[in-house]
């Protein structure tokens, strides 16, 4: 048996990258896998991805910004599978700039998607966690959230909220047994990393201890650990996926 | 079938652990039968369930006693009605 069967995992932002590694790792542990995407075009990819690997579930769209459309998601999982019991709140942009010339809009854009989104999926799969008197609650952050990081200062605000807000979230529901935890990574291969230059990457190697970019898969293992039973009793935790190149 | 007023108490009974023989109508649920801020929201989700309503936020901030949650079903029922 595996270690996530009859598990109803949500994972946003499942068409690409590390929430593909999730979508697709929680699926190999055993749980029923639905997978957000913007687009049609990347519902129906996650579809094919987890019918290929003969995972149940599917692919939806959601724009994780559209307040409505969320508790109806969550309704409509709970009818066709389920009420959701592991939420993977990986969804994410970027609008890098520098500070000085960063607009309103820029900033915006990433506060609302990266932050608010993830509290407003939250509250709606709360619910359903709290009548099962179980339920797990899985933040994709990021090392740029806890160092900061220049051109960054919208996506490191959002993160570190992101942190912030789980907290709260952990010790508020902790009675009815819903952890609450994020998964923090450091720099993993993906199509964000693979646009950068050989000297921004030189130098970003000697900056880990273990001198490699992170693969998805390794942030997905992370993930998995925190939604099984193996993890019941970790709450309000961050853990951190980042080749050591950030401690404390 | 029951009338609401043992429905809203078997409920309140269920959801806080506490017998029903110890609620009373004019029970608080917070400072009498022990409930904290998360229990008085199941107890609003358990009522919406038990009589297939919705009960806005501003309205389920004034359920704090069981004679308030009789209350509100019977005038919610009534107006249905």
């Amino acid at each position: 048996m595996a270690i996530l069967d009859g598990q109803i995992a949500l994972v946003t932002g499942a068409s690409r990258g590390i929430g593909r590694a999730i979508a697709l790792a929680l699926g190999q542990a055993g749980a029923t896998v639905i997978g957000t995407a913007t687009t049609e075009a990347g519902a129906a990819g996650i579809g094919q991805v987890l019918e290929s690997s003969g995972i149940k579930g599917r692919g939806v769209v959601l724009d994780v910004t559209d307040g409505s459309a969320i508790p109806a998601l969550i309704g409509a999982i709970e009818k066709e599978f389920g009420a959701v019991s592991v939420l993977v709140n990986n969804a994410g942009i970027t609008r890098d700039n520098l500070s000085m010339r960063m607009k309103d809009e820029e900033w915006q854009a990433v506060i609302d998607t990266n932050l608010k989104a993830v509290f407003v999926m939250s509250r709606a799969v709360m619910k359903g966690m709290m009548k099962a008197r179980s339920g797990r609650i899985i933040n994709i952050t990021s090392v740029v959230g806890e160092t900061g990081n220049p051109g960054q200062a919208n996506y490191a605000a959002a993160k570190a909220g992101v942190a912030g807000m789980s907290m709260a979230l952990a010790r508020e529901l902790g009675s009815r047994n819903i952890t609450v935890n994020c998964v923090a990574p450091g720099f993993i291969a993906t199509d964000m990393t693979d646009a950068l230059g050989d000297a921004a990457r030189e130098a970003l190697l000697g900056q880990i201890p273990l001198g490699r970019l992170g693969a998805a898969e390794e942030v997905a293992a992370a993930v998995v650990f925190l939604a099984s039973p193996g993890a019941a009793y970790v709450t309000g935790s961050t853990l951190h996926v980042n080749g050591g190149m950030f401690m404390h | 079938m029951e009338n609401i007023e043992q429905r809203v108490k078997k409920i309140v009974a269920e959801q806080l652990g506490v017998n029903e023989a110890e609620i009373k109508n004019e029970s608080s649920f917070v400072d009498d039968l022990g409930a904290d801020s998360l229990d008085t929201v199941e107890l609003v989700m358990a009522l919406e369930e038990e009589f297939e309503c919705e009960i806005p936020d501003e309205e389920a901030e004034k359920i704090t006693s069981v004679q308030q949650a009789i209350d509100y079903v019977n005038n919610h029922l009534a107006n249905k009605g």
